[in-house]
């Protein structure tokens, strides 16, 4: 079974914001006006300091609390893990599952897979180029859950708000939390998924 | 169902070519119907998806959902009440609550990814689509139909529905919570937006016969 050309072989690229078919000599789609890439301008460089700086915002976000409540004058300060226990501990194991696997699971799953993808593709690695195709489509479809904690203070922090009775206040560690989650999600989306199949061709980059 | 390109040579040899956006292969554009789907044979990638709603359709889909979106935000998604106290929240109360002080910066992330950009998703495809159906392309469409590819992975109201489930239990426990109007206008616009957001509007470069510059 032989496989198809590749656009750059063939003298062509490919418009992102359109889907048009462009020369390589084109500067700008004909089409759309977009600014055409052959790759993603520093993919590498800029996915990478993305990805770190979503590491280090993580820390902060796990350590600082991301919520106060205030329940009957007795005051608590919850991170994302306390909340997790509290919930697990209230009986809601599938909620504190559901909170776990978006403000931990996805987030750290990010790190490590936009980790390899980058490490491999600047080796020019040629080892399981289908599979990192698709774990780098996995985690640009589940990326963006990780938003629920975020959305979860917002709400409960809109609702509780009965001065004298209970309050629920937004903390700073949310803060960095969402942070966490853009940079994330700019870090999958700077990087060149077209960087893994390069290693194939000779010339390259 | 699912077609492999390698399995259908029959697209015709003048078809027009696309490119695969996650490894650069080319490929001569296959014709699909509706249902089917061409995946990249090297990649694995979603190629093509034959078109599910028409320009019709799309439209009134989008009509529906602005109907929705005014909806969902002009009335609470929650309220809740204590002893004999009682509390409400839209979804611009839910930004507005995160608007305080130094986290100010998230609360401008929250607005983007549950008002402002399906919002503006809204507005572009009707804009985009009333000219389309007459054939007619709209002032600016190559502006829009390029906001349209940048908004849509901003808009998170799918997210926002469940987080929206997970506050309902969170503090059913200690107090009573009614889900409002406001809540079942938006899990309709979750369903329409998944529906008209995706990548189907592109079909209407080519169906217009957008000229090149
Ligand atoms: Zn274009
Ligand atoms: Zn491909």
């Amino acid at each position: 079974m032989s496989q198809p050309p590749y656009a750059a072989d063939l003298g062509l690229q490919l418009c992102h914001d359109c889907g048009q078919v462009c020369r390589l000599s084109d500067r700008d789609c004909p089409r759309c006006d977009a600014v055409l890439h052959r790759r993603k301008p520093n993919s590498i460089a800029r996915t990478w300091a993305l990805l770190v700086a979503a590491l280090i915002f993580y820390l902060p976000a796990n350590l600082l609390p991301v919520m106060f409540t205030d329940l009957f004058g007795h005051g608590s300060e919850n991170t994302i893990l306390s909340g997790v226990i509290e919930f697990w501990k209230g009986g809601s194991w599938d909620i504190a599952l559901l909170i776990f696997i978006a403000s931990v699971i996805v987030p750290c799953m990010k790190f490590f897979v936009l980790a390899l993808l980058l490490v491999t593709a600047q080796r020019r690695s040629r080892w399981a180029m289908r599979e990192r195709a698709r774990l780098y489509r996995f985690i640009e479809t589940i990326g963006y859950w990780s938003m629920l904690d975020v959305l979860v203070v917002a709400l409960v922090a809109a609702l509780v708000q009965f001065r004298t009775l209970s309050t629920i206040e937004p903390r700073l560690g949310i803060l960095f939390f969402g942070l966490v989650v853009v940079l994330t999600m700019l870090a999958s989306m700077s990087f060149d998924p077209r960087l893994i199949w390069d290693a194939e061709r000779q010339d390259a980059r | 169902m699912s077609t492999d390109l390698a399995t259908r040579p029959d697209a015709p040899d003048d078809a027009p070519l696309i490119i695969c956006e996650h490894c650069d292969s080319v490929y001569r554009r296959p014709s699909l119907a509706r249902r089917q789907s061409a995946h990249c044979q090297r990649c694995g990638a979603l190629l093509e998806r034959g078109r599910h709603l028409s320009t019709d359709q799309l439209l009134a889909l989008s009509i529906a959902a602005a109907v929705l979106f005014l909806f969902a935000n002009a009335f609470p998604v929650l309220s809740i009440s204590l002893q004999g106290l009682s509390n409400e929240a839209t979804l611009w109360q839910t930004v507005e609550a995160l608007a305080q002080g130094r986290i100010t910066l998230i609360a401008l992330v929250t607005g983007l990814s549950i008002i402002f950009a399906p919002g503006l998703q809204i507005i572009l495809l009707i804009w985009v689509l009333v000219h389309a159906r007459s054939g007619r392309i709209a002032p600016g469409f190559r502006t829009c139909m390029r906001a349209l590819e940048h908004l849509r992975p901003w808009s998170m109201l799918e997210v926002c529905l469940l987080g929206i489930l997970v506050a309902i239990i969170k503090l059913a426990g200690m107090l009573d919570v009614h889900p409002g109007l406001g809540l079942w206008a938006m899990a309709m616009l979750t369903v329409l937006i998944i529906l008209i957001g995706g990548r189907d509007i592109r079909d209407l470069w080519n169906e217009l016969g957008v000229p090149s510059r």
